[in-house]
């Protein structure tokens, strides 16, 4: 056995050199798998397998080695409308299922998955080139946990989810294992036709599988396999009632835009690379090893995205070294070995594209450092990379590396690390480094991110959700905040506009002003004489930064009262004027955001109290607009001071929660502000339904620009002394009048609005989700739906709390008590 | 052994602020043990390391001259013949590092080596072993008679209580005291790692202990209540890296104390490896502290050889 026998390594030879050997897990149970199938499948429809003829087929290989697994087919439209038709039919049974019984399926599930664990992690590792370790240790450990977490949700929908039901039927295109699992447990209580990512399809038709040997009924979880063009046909399928979507920036705009208007519900998550940043009283090597794993890891929010590190100037020399040495020591190469930090990319046209990254810093002077060492000498792999010396302006910097790239910038202060960790398109997730807590906790609450990690990494679990906010998307999957992407209220059905032909370049681009009457126009008002004495003319202005401004465009337009004659003229808001107002909202919002609670609600109060005293001329003035009668007007006058009372009860009752994860330590949930929202008005319930739109966004910190009835745009301008004399901050409220239509236009159009709220007609809701997908701001849109605003279900709902806040979830863990 | 560590003037500037992350540190120690693992040959020639870094070590109130005897046989011959032979590696010097006794047990130690023919070193605990609570004469003269007696190696214990109080002049000043009545005996130094309260204390004591010259620096007595864990062993090898970094020298790292299993030993190995490099990984740099931890090599080493899982009987007591 002396020397090396066939390049084998004697032990004495090992015991010299101490080097690493090979520790392959056995691929047996997922290549027999393949081989029970013939390594061919169909797709998983209404409970089997669906094979239907003259399909081209795709082939799943190991990337590793190129070695074949199976042939999958690639989906044609009838295929997307059998899979549909599957979950429709169903969906009827599975949702009048008791709360009890769905629970239980999903425990079964849970229980089925467990059984095989391994075989599921070998089938990832072997399709996607994932490590072994990652793929059996983390990614299957949390998935099953999602299903039990899950269990519980279904269990106690009907408690805990009380005037919400499910969707319907749910349509899941997620990029890579888990994420395409995690999402279905919460949409399991809808019926789901999941198309798993071109490249890792396997993994998703074994689970359809195991779906099925745990007694799923037929047609809740259908698999399509297909190229991501079958995404738009499914997307657009009036019987889909529900899209998420895990990808890149660029798809998920594009399906916003495809299913603008159509009425089903979009959930986006999308890329978004790890932000982390490291202050001088880190822990240098605690954040070293956490942003090696970062690098390495396949598993991050993004899969497989790299990382940006904004490091405190004063340590930077101390962290790179420290990462370089770490860096140099991940190891890279066959994903079933056990003892591998990375594996294989997707194909060679991923290695090209983060080559490309690099050789472009390169050359701008950047300096390199990869772990070549790390790498074998054939197959797709890229050695773990760390770019330094490059600015905001790099390519590297603001776009996302799907690739094991560390980019890194310094920051001279905590202040300029916070404005540099928001100056970027994506807010998915990040970590803080630092031993000094009020920083942490400080930096923690102003990074524009769905998740921040303190002192750690990459922590999931099924318990606290994970989302983005800017153009990560605000898809969530987990926690109860996962729960709301895949309910509706109760009373409301699925908006089904008819899909318009809508001129998306000229919609409502310009006012349209001058209707009839104008000037000159019989039915003008005059003012009227008293004794002889004319009135004084009353001008409605436009309402923001806490002053009223005439309108830039100089215009006004006439407000009609029920007989049609012209009952005032209001300011015609033009493009300018929403520019103006968004820009006093923005001065306004951080400050209203951080005011204490108490503060926000007492502004509330001071507004119900000066409405209430002007009660009788409100309600006189609504009736003189509209034409309802004095009680009725009354009457709406009373609910509005309710509404107003409903959400200053609700500015220190919602601000977050504890999530029960398994950290050592606290996973805190913070319902955060969104910042700045437009909200067109609908003309319904005019006075009602401003305040109750206006009044939770407020609340909970917002800024709002809000765009009035352009039928009956006077209550809301009558507001505006009651907003001057109430101690509302200058820029929280404001209000343009004019065409709705257009002025939404210019909101949804703005890339620096985070919300818009459009309650019009299904022209200008198809409008706005079209329009959004510029800075993938959320949307809410009535699709020209009305609501019966004096009913508190549909005027003052959970769904407003949801709507007017966004979540953060910061784990923080604990510990440094030790032995003695 | 490699150069001596010489040490260096105390710099209490560099260490002051420095703040160790408990979790971060935990949840780095499960990552290394689910992260590497080495498989078949690999695993039996990393065990065979693994066995020449051991320090076989009795350290208990019933020693005497005959189980010392024993011991020092099983330093010399720690894999059984036969099985060393089956993987080539019996001509290839196999024996443990040294063995650790009581001072009062080196005279026996030496003798017993000596009659074996076997030339690895005794070390000996030292300055009030376990507790280090009697008075600074006494630890000194401790050291200076187990030198006297023929150990080589001095495994001294620090005053926790100077760690507790924040003196951390002094515990330089101790150190230094030990170094010097060590002569030309290598000093490991044992921070009682159990007993210090925080990780960040256990990093400043690992610096200071590096600074005032010790050749190696050890986690534990195997008397506290917790003894050499993995995440201890991190803030330990990232002082003495930081150490190496700073001054170019080499200082070795001796875990010590509920070392029990071969799984174990391959952690440590691996934390090593990961950490400080190949050098780290040989006697000169690496020790492992523990009495039972061979036994369960050999039976390791015996299952790779043969196939079979071995008996009590198989394998010659220590």
């Amino acid at each position: 056995m002396a020397g090396a026998a066939g390049g084998r390594p004697s032990v004495w030879g090992i015991y010299s050199s101490m080097e690493y050997g090979p520790a392959p897990e056995g691929a047996g149970p997922a290549q027999a798998w393949l081989e029970t199938h013939g390594r061919s499948f169909g797709h998983f429809v209404d409970g089997k397998w669906l094979k239907p003829e003259g399909r081209e087929t795709a082939s799943s290989t190991n990337p590793a080695t190129g070695e074949l697994l199976a042939t999958t087919l690639q989906g044609a439209p009838e295929d997307v409308e059998a899979a549909v038709q599957a979950a429709a039919k169903a969906f009827e049974a599975w949702s009048r299922l008791p709360c009890h019984a769905r629970a239980r399926h999903l425990h079964n599930m849970a229980r089925t998955i467990q059984k095989h664990q391994r075989l599921l992690a070998l089938l990832e590792s072997l399709d996607t080139g994932k490590p072994i370790g990652e793929a059996r240790d983390r990614d299957l450990p949390l998935v099953v946990r999602h299903f039990y977490h899950h269990t519980g949700w279904a269990q106690l929908m009907g408690t805990e989810m009380g005037g919400w039901k499910p969707l319907g039927e749910y349509l899941a295109q997620r990029v890579r294992f888990p994420r395409p699992v995690l999402e279905l447990c919460a949409c399991l209580w809808n019926t789901v036709v999941l198309l798993p990512p071109p490249r890792a399809r396997l993994s998703a038709l074994l689970l359809a599988e195991l779906g099925a040997q745990a007694g799923l009924p037929p047609g809740v979880l259908n698999v399509l396999t297909g190229e991501g063009a079958l995404a738009g046909g499914l997307a657009a399928h009036p019987g889909v009632d529900a899209v998420a979507l895990a990808g890149s920036v660029e798809v998920g705009r594009s399906l916003r835009r495809a299913t603008a208007g159509r009425g089903p519900r979009l959930s986006l998550q999308l890329g978004g690379d790890t932000l982390a940043i490291v202050f001088d009283s880190a822990d240098l090597d605690g954040a070293a090893v956490g942003l090696s794993n970062a690098v390495s890891c396949q598993r991050g929010p993004a899969p497989g995205a790299g990382a940006l590190l904004l490091v405190q100037e004063a340590v930077a020399g101390a962290l790179l070294q420290r990462l370089r040495a770490r860096l140099g020591k991940l190891r890279v190469g066959d994903p079933l070995d056990k003892a591998m930090d990375g594996g294989a990319l997707a194909d060679e046209a991923q290695r090209g594209a983060i080559e490309a990254y690099v050789e472009e810093a390169r050359a701008e002077g950047a300096e390199i450092f990869q772990a070549w060492a790390a790498l074998p000498a054939r197959g797709p792999f890229y050695p773990p990379t760390m770019i330094t010396g490059v600015a905001t302006t790099s390519r590297c910097v603001r776009e996302e590396i799907l690739g094991p790239v560390l980019v890194v910038l310094s920051f001279r202060t905590a202040k300029e690390a916070v404005a540099l960790g928001n100056n970027r398109p994506s807010g998915l997730a990040a970590s803080v480094w630092t031993e000094n807590l009020p920083l942490a906790m400080e930096v923690a609450q102003s990074l524009h991110v769905g998740t921040v990690w303190i002192n750690g990494q990459n922590l999931f679990d099924a318990a606290a959700g994970v989302g983005g906010t800017k153009e990560s998307g605000n898809g969530w999957d987990g926690g109860k905040e996962g729960l709301y992407e895949y309910v509706r209220p109760s009373w409301q059905s699925r908006p089904r506009p008819g899909p318009a032909e809508l001129d998306y370049k000229t919609f409502a681009a310009s006012s349209g002003a001058a209707p009839p009457p104008v000037p000159g126009h019989s039915g003008v008002a005059r003012p009227e004489l008293e004794e002889n004495m004319p009135r004084v003319d009353r001008t409605y202005k436009l309402y923001y930064g806490g002053a009223q401004k005439r309108p830039e465009g100089m215009a006004s337009l006439p407000v009609l009262d029920p007989a049609g004659n012209v009952l005032a003229y209001v300011a015609d808001g033009s493009a300018k004027d929403i520019r103006n107002a968004v820009e006093a909202a923005h001065k306004a919002a951080p400050g209203w955001g951080k005011r204490a609670a108490h503060a926000r609600a007492q502004v509330l109060y001071y507004v119900a109290e000066n409405l209430e005293l002007r009660r009788e001329e409100v309600a006189s003035r609504l009736g003189a607009l509209t034409g309802a009668p004095p009680k009725e007007a009354q009457r709406e006058v009373d609910l509005a001071l309710e509404r107003l009372f409903h959400w200053a009860a609700f500015c220190d009752k919602s601000g977050g929660a504890v999530q029960e994860t398994p950290l050592h330590g606290t996973t805190l949930q913070l319902r955060q502000p969104l910042g700045v929202v437009g909200v067109a008005c609908p003309d319904e319930r005019p006075l009602l339904s401003f305040l109750s739109l206006l009044a939770p966004a407020v609340a909970r910190g917002n800024a709002v620009v809000m765009v009035p009835s352009s039928r009956y745009p006077l209550p809301a301008l009558d507001l505006c002394q009651i907003f001057d004399t109430s101690d509302v901050p200058g820029g929280v409220v404001n209000i343009v009048t004019g065409n709705r239509d257009h002025l939404s236009r210019t909101l949804a159009q703005h890339q620096d609005v985070h919300a818009m709220w459009y309650f019009g007609s299904p022209q200008g809701s198809q409008f706005v989700e079209w329009a959004s997908a510029g800075n993938l701001k959320r949307t809410w849109v009535s699709h020209g739906a009305p609501r019966r605003w004096e009913d508190p279900a549909q005027g003052a709902g959970e769904e407003f709390l949801y709507q007017a806040t966004q979540c953060k979830n910061i784990w923080i863990p604990m510990g440094e008590i030790f032995a003695n | 052994m490699s150069a001596r560590n010489p040490g260096t003037e105390l710099d209490l500037g560099s260490i002051s602020r420095v703040q160790v992350n408990q979790p971060a540190v935990i949840r780095h120690a499960e990552q290394i043990q689910a992260r590497r693992t080495v498989k078949k040959d690999w695993q039996a020639a990393w065990l065979l390391r693994a066995v020449t870094c051991i320090d076989l070590t009795t350290l208990s109130g019933d020693d005497t001259p005959s189980n010392i005897h024993r011991l020092c046989y099983k330093a010399k011959h720690p894999i059984r013949e036969d099985l060393l032979r089956a993987m080539n590696m019996h001509d290839k010097g196999i024996t443990t590092a040294a063995v650790c006794v009581y001072p009062a047990r080196v005279a026996d130690a030496v003798k017993a080596l000596k009659a074996a023919g076997c030339n690895i070193p005794v070390a000996s605990v030292a300055t009030g072993f376990p507790a280090a609570q009697t008075s600074l004469k006494n630890r000194l003269e401790e050291i200076r008679i187990a030198v006297e007696d023929g150990a080589r190696e001095i495994d001294i214990v620090i005053n926790r209580t100077l760690v507790l109080t924040g003196q951390w002049e002094g515990l330089y000043e101790e150190i230094r005291q030990f170094r010097q009545a060590c002569g030309d005996a290598h000093m490991k130094t044992i921070l009682a790692t159990g007993e210090l309260g925080s990780l960040t204390n256990v990093y400043k004591a690992s610096m200071v202990a590096m600074m005032a010259g010790s050749d190696f620096i050890k986690t534990s007595t195997g008397k506290e209540a917790v003894n050499a864990t993995l995440p201890v062993g991190i803030v330990m090898v990232r002082a003495v890296r930081d150490f190496y970094w700073k001054t170019g020298n080499k200082v070795g790292f001796k875990p010590a104390g509920g070392i029990r299993s071969a799984k174990d030993a391959l952690t440590w190995l691996v934390l090593m490896k990961e950490e400080l490099g190949d050098e780290w990984l040989k006697p000169d740099l690496f020790r492992l502290g523990a009495s039972t931890l061979l036994s369960d090599i050999e039976r390791q080493i015996y299952h790779h050889v043969t196939g079979r899982y071995a008996a009590y009987h198989d394998l010659p007591m220590a």
